[in-house]
């Protein structure tokens, strides 16, 4: 179906056409175009956190802790919303807290003690679906369906989008205490242990809600790219979640067009999209751009 | 005459990590407005003895006793447990010395700014409000973090080597701070190094190397024995020491 909607659209069109038919014709289209919508305003915060708190490969980890989770539910009820997002849930708060708190507690370090978590959860997790799945469901599960995303399936990332950006909120003064100066934060209130249990409770939310749309493998890089890209490009928090929201939402949208019109599969185009935007941050940023650095042009007089 | 009362009490505190103490045995009082050097040498467990004070530290064995809520406790880490790299405003840092007041919750108000503009001003960094920390020097650094003390405005101020790598300027602007607080009565203890520093500004000392060597006035303390006697007992770690008998009768 796809390459025949593709291949008459191509037919004597103008650009604006090609930019714009795909989501004015296609319904599977907009709802893709929603869910990496809602993905990118929960997921690219929650990125800049991540980044900025040294914690950007814990979110790799966690996102592969979800999927025992998801696949025992799965196991349990097929392909089914309710059962995969709760078994997410579960597992990625159970292996981020058990991190978290071996870290808080012992001398091993979170990003030791998430390496083994994570090791042992995709091997796990592969397992799990193969003893009753076809590949289909395992790709499914590893890569997403971000082109057929139900009514509840929008709902549940809207949902975690909007939790996310009003925990946030909440939370932002201890959240940015905690990365700059721990000390301090523990001197002057004990916020500091619940507000990082939290936040490690929304990033597997985030996850969960991305697995949803891009696998456990990719939901992450709808969270870091965005994330990683913003910082090139201001060095103000505030101003690094919108960047990488708006970086987020522009590499949905592209990722969407070129899956449709060069038939790439969904979730890597998006991925991909985010990830030039990545590398022309990393080369042409105001804020530490690779060219900038090696171009500096003539220094100031003071 | 009333008895002075006490800002912050040790009943007999053993401080450290794991089983291994770092602080050992420690027994008295700091008066409350007390001027108060910590001195030592390297390991003697200065720090370890600030930490436990505001307690993110809980002791081994003793009691620490606060004149309030630990709250009321404004600390100066060392300067190399802050992420410099942060991306965060000069004027950012400084305000969070409202949130042990207003709360991590609570609005800035308009006097709030005021505050914070006039605690720059005190420590000399006026136009600095948008610079980001990655920029400033270390002795910018230090400002700044004085400005955030000041804002805390808590009666017990605690500072760990306040002015390790810091220039003569600096440290005497930061200094006059340190005896502004001492006019106000609050209760001030400075881990230093500097030992004329300490006989010049410091009126109390309290010498420690992993127990209490001597405590009372500074020139009293600061003897050529006591200071020997100190650095004898860092160097003489045991590796294999057995269990502490002291106080478990």
């Amino acid at each position: 179906m796809r390459m025949s909607a593709s291949a008459a659209l191509h037919k004597g069109s103008s650009v604006l056409d090609l930019l714009y038919t795909p989501f004015s014709e296609f319904e599977f289209i907009q709802r893709a175009l929603v869910g990496v919508i809602a993905i990118a305003l929960g997921g690219g915060p929650i990125g800049v956190f991540l980044m900025l708190r040294r914690m950007s490969l814990t979110g790799d980890a966690m996102a592969h802790a979800i999927l025992p989770g998801a696949a025992i539910g799965y196991l349990l009820a097929g392909l089914s919303l309710p059962a995969m997002t709760i078994g997410g849930l579960a597992a990625g708060v159970v292996v981020a807290m058990a991190a978290g708190l071996v870290s808080r507690f012992t001398s091993l370090k979170e990003d030791a003690s998430l390496a083994a978590f994570y090791l042992l959860s995709l091997a796990l997790g592969v397992t799990i679906v193969s003893l009753r799945g076809s590949n289909v469901d395992l790709l499914h599960v590893l890569f997403g369906t971000v082109l057929a995303l139900d009514d509840n399936t929008l709902l549940l990332l809207a949902s975690i989008s909007t939790l996310t950006v009003l925990a946030l909120a909440v939370l932002y003064r201890p959240l940015v205490l905690e990365c700059v100066d721990p000390i301090f934060l523990r001197s002057v209130s004990r916020a500091g242990t619940p507000t990082h249990l939290i936040f490690l409770g929304l990033v597997v939310m985030n996850l969960v809600g991305g697995f949803h749309a891009l696998g456990t493998l990719l939901a992450v890089g709808m969270m870091m790219l965005p994330a990683t890209a913003a910082r090139f490009w201001t060095s103000d928090i505030t101003m690094m979640m919108i960047v990488s929201i708006l970086i987020g939402i522009v590499s949905g949208i592209a990722g969407l067009l070129l899956s449709f019109h060069a038939e790439l599969p969904a979730g890597p185009a998006i991925i991909l999209s985010a990830g030039v935007v990545y590398v022309a941050s990393l080369l042409i940023g105001r804020e530490g751009g690779v060219l900038w650095l090696a171009w500096p042009g003539r220094h100031l007089e003071a | 005459m009333p008895k002075p009362s006490t800002a912050i009490g040790f009943d007999e505190v053993t401080l450290g990590y794991g089983r291994r103490p770092a602080v050992h045995h420690l027994d008295g009082d700091i008066p409350a407005g007390s001027l108060m050097a910590v001195v030592g040498p390297n390991g003697a467990g200065k720090s370890t003895l600030l930490k436990g004070i505001i307690g993110t530290l809980k002791p081994l064995e003793g009691h620490i006793r606060l004149n309030g809520p630990s709250s009321e406790i404004a600390y100066l880490p060392q300067a190399a447990e802050i992420d410099r790299s942060f991306p965060l405003s000069v004027y950012d840092l400084v305000a969070m010395g409202l949130w042990s007041r207003s709360g991590l919750f609570g609005g800035i108000a308009a006097k709030d700014r005021t505050k914070v503009e006039e605690a720059l001003a005190a420590v000399g960094l006026i136009g600095f409000e948008r610079r980001p920390i990655s920029t400033l020097s270390g002795g910018q650094m230090q400002r700044a973090l004085f400005a955030r003390l000041l804002l805390q405005d808590a009666p017990v101020i605690l500072l760990d080597e306040p002015f390790t790598a810091i220039d003569a300027k600096t440290t005497a602007d930061l200094l006059d701070l340190v005896r502004r607080w001492h006019d106000e009565s609050r209760t001030v203890v400075a881990v230093l190094h500097d030992l004329d520093m300490v006989r010049r500004v410091f009126p109390e000392t309290l010498l420690i190397a992993r127990e209490p060597v001597a405590w009372g006035e500074t020139l009293d303390v600061l003897s050529a024995e006591n200071l020997l006697k100190a650095r004898r007992m860092v160097e003489a770690h045991d590796p294999h020491a057995h269990v502490c008998q002291r106080g478990a009768a």
